[in-house]
């Protein structure tokens, strides 16, 4: 799940990880960064870096993990290599500030690695979760922090890293994996939604939804302006008077619906440019903040996720 | 810290008010950063502040991160292009001294520039080719901070020894964190300074043959673990990266840490952008504590895109009204034009309600900072009179 700063992805992915457990699924919903918005969302005490239950819907589960990629790192060293305990001496040579943060695209393989981990992994033959919901960064990066494996395969041409960055790369872009994008009907949003859509498609990745958010109500329907897209005040304080209301606060209501009104217009465009990138659309209503458990709950019916198959 | 403008001409309680005119003005601020977490409106407030500046007599040079295509254009910004530019439209009437000079950061020509800076042109070429910078000037995260603040410490020091401006705007990355970028010079001197690097870069002084040998004993389990993760190949790339950097990273670390002390000056001043939120404001509170925790110059909190309502109307009342309508008579085009606008109303007045709800909880948490609040705009920016209508909502 990605979306443009603001867009609301991580409540998104949180009411996707939900509505996926319904039935008695288990879901890992997984965030990568260092946010905590997991627990914010779910009112959680910060997640550690261990898998934990934050919600249980109609007999399924969503467990939460908060990747950090230090901890990553020596999980991945410790699984891969059998190196345990390595973790103090590479910290005191600066190996670990070199991986999570100079080269930063190992760290995005580290973190993409761990939901490889997670979605491979197995216990008696059959996957212990049923889907992988990841919050991935922004749609700014979002192409760049899943081409990091690419990256780094190229680099390493042989060796353990050069094998892992294609086996997660090959996870990535089979049609098991699946990028949705968030978007609120305003222009910034949309326009990063379809950069990042073109983007991804063109790095071979498989695109999902698009999630519109927030969106709000039409309520200036074209008739009631002038020919000229103006609001007749008279006409508006006559109908203030009927409902008994001071027709004195008709200029200030109607500098009002002349906002709404190229706010809506702002909108269709929105809308217009989104059906170009013909993908599916699901439109979540806007919720009163704070967002709360129940809300997310009224989200998580709301994707309808039946008709996603 | 330091509290600018406490007289403006709004004013909540608990906190006090944010001029940002008197910011622009104050002959002894040279650089303004524009900090907040992503979708608050940061890029384009340093744009409005840059232009409000320019406009009011002085030399701004604005350094944009990442701009929307429409903010670029309003600005004559084409493409990524690393030498600020002036843009048209702005102080070319002979009455004023003011201009406004903008530029796109291009990373990987910042990164190009820095390393031809310090070292020889064969070195640099040698550089160059080396795959493993290729990635990392161009494609990986993270370098943005880092070229970022390597730019800002340009212009700087261009402000010092030229005067074609007297005024640097600069935006923040849209990172992970709106600390990265704080953070960013100092870990690369943490990492300098670590044992890593002459680790890292033991096997291509030695040839890439002697590799064991070269280290001491003490390292055994580090190169152990580093031959045994890296592989050969990957090893004696990254290893003839760092040993080809080497000669330079003197250098780096102590621009790193000039650009770090450069933030801590008092000619510099944070503005904090943040939408009323609840991460966007958390992330504001986490920038806040730390800056102040930093002894860094923070001006104040810009609390960007509130809602709120023109008409002296209660939520209650005029949704009551509104059910007198649909209940009374046959509606006609006055009465359909009476229910619209007040369920408009209803719509303003309770995101206003949530809006101010939210900041108010911030205002109560940050008492003693200052604190602007900026309405919500129905479109965006396309032109200068675009932006210049922001700076008025930020300013005026």
């Amino acid at each position: 799940m990605t979306g443009k700063g603001g867009t609301g992805k991580t409540t998104v992915a949180g009411a996707l990880a939900l509505a996926l457990a319904a039935g008695g699924n288990r879901i890992l919903l997984v965030e990568v960064e260092a946010r905590q918005g997991l627990a914010q969302l779910f009112d959680t005490p910060p997640l550690p870096y261990v898998e934990t239950k934050l919600a249980a819907n109609q007999g399924g589960d969503v467990i939460g993990l908060a990747v950090d990629p230090e901890a990553a790192m020596l999980d991945y060293l410790e699984m891969f290599y059998s190196i345990k305990r390595g973790g103090s001496v590479l910290r005191r040579m600066g190996a670990i500030d070199f991986v999570t943060t100079l080269a930063p695209g190992l760290r995005d393989v580290l973190l993409t690695g761990k939901v490889k981990e997670a979605v491979t992994r197995q216990r008696a033959g059959t996957q212990i979760f049923d889907a992988v919901v990841l919050d991935a960064p922004p749609t700014g990066r979002i192409t760049q922090f899943l081409q990091a494996t690419n990256e780094v395969a190229g680099l390493a041409k042989f060796g353990p890293i050069h094998k892992q960055s294609v086996g997660v790369s090959t996870l990535l872009h089979s049609p098991q994996t699946v990028v949705h994008l968030v978007t609120l009907l305003e222009e910034m949003p949309v326009q990063e939604t379809m950069d990042a859509s073109s983007e991804l498609l063109a790095a071979g990745y498989h695109l999902g939804r698009i999630i519109v958010n927030r969106a709000r109500p039409e309520l200036v329907g074209a008739g009631l302006l002038t020919p000229s897209g103006m609001v007749d005040e008279q006409l508006l304080g006559a109908g203030l008077a009927e409902a008994g209301l001071d027709a004195a606060l008709a200029p200030a209501l109607a500098r009002e619906v002349s906002d709404y009104a190229s706010r809506q217009q702002v909108q269709q465009q929105a809308e217009r440019t989104l059906a170009e990138a013909d993908r599916p659309i699901t439109r979540l209503p806007e919720l009163s903040p704070p967002m709360d458990l129940g809300n997310l709950f009224e989200l998580a019916a709301a994707l309808d996720v039946q008709e996603w198959v | 810290m330091t509290n600018r403008g406490s007289s403006g001409s709004e004013r909540r309680p608990g906190a006090p008010a944010l001029d940002l005119d008197q910011l622009l003005k104050d002959p002894d601020i040279k650089v303004i950063v524009t900090c907040g977490s992503g979708g608050v409106g940061k890029t384009t407030t340093a744009a409005a502040l840059a232009l409000r500046a320019a406009e009011q007599g002085r030399k701004v040079v604005v350094l944009t991160i990442d701009p929307a295509r429409r903010l670029a254009q309003s600005l004559g910004l084409t493409e990524l292009d690393n030498t600020p530019r002036r843009v048209p439209g702005v102080g070319d009437s002979a009455s004023s001294d003011g201009a406004l000079l903008a530029m796109m950061l291009d990373m990987k020509r910042t990164f190009d520039d820095v390393v031809s800076a310090h070292t020889t042109p064969e070195k640099a070429e040698q550089i160059f080719a080396n795959p493993f910078y290729q990635s990392l000037s161009a494609s990986f995260a993270g370098t943005q901070e880092y070229m970022a603040m390597e730019k800002l410490s340009q212009l700087r020091n261009q402000l010092v020894e030229n005067g074609q401006w007297d005024l640097i705007v600069v935006d923040t990355p849209p990172s992970r964190s709106a600390l990265d970028f704080l953070d960013a010079p100092q870990r690369l001197g943490r990492f300098l300074d670590g044992r890593m690097i002459r680790l890292l870069s033991a096997p291509a002084r030695a040839g890439g043959k002697a590799y064991l040998k070269v280290v001491s004993a003490s390292f055994g389990i580090f190169t152990k673990v580093m031959t045994k993760i890296l592989g050969n190949d990957l090893l004696g790339n990254v290893s003839a990266f760092v040993a080809s950097l080497e000669t330079m990273f003197g250098g780096f670390r102590e621009r790193a840490e000039q650009t770090y002390e450069l933030l801590k000056a008092s000619d510099t001043a944070f503005v904090v952008v943040a939408s009323p939120e609840p991460d966007a404001l958390r992330e504001a509170s986490f920038f806040v504590e730390r800056l102040q925790q930093e002894e860094m110059p923070l001006a104040g909190v810009i609390l960007n895109r509130v809602h709120s309502a023109e008409a002296n109307l209660s939520t209650q009342r005029a949704l009551a009204a509104a059910e007198r309508l649909a209940e009374a008579s046959t509606p006609d085009p006055s009465t359909e034009l009476a229910a619209a606008a007040l369920a408009v109303h209803a719509e303003f007045a309770e995101s206003a309600r949530q809006d101010y709800a939210m900041i108010g909880r911030f205002a109560a948490a940050h008492p003693d900072i200052a604190q602007r609040t900026v309405p919500a705009l129905a479109t965006d920016v396309h032109d200068l009179a675009g932006l210049r209508a922001i700076g008025d909502a930020l300013a005026g």
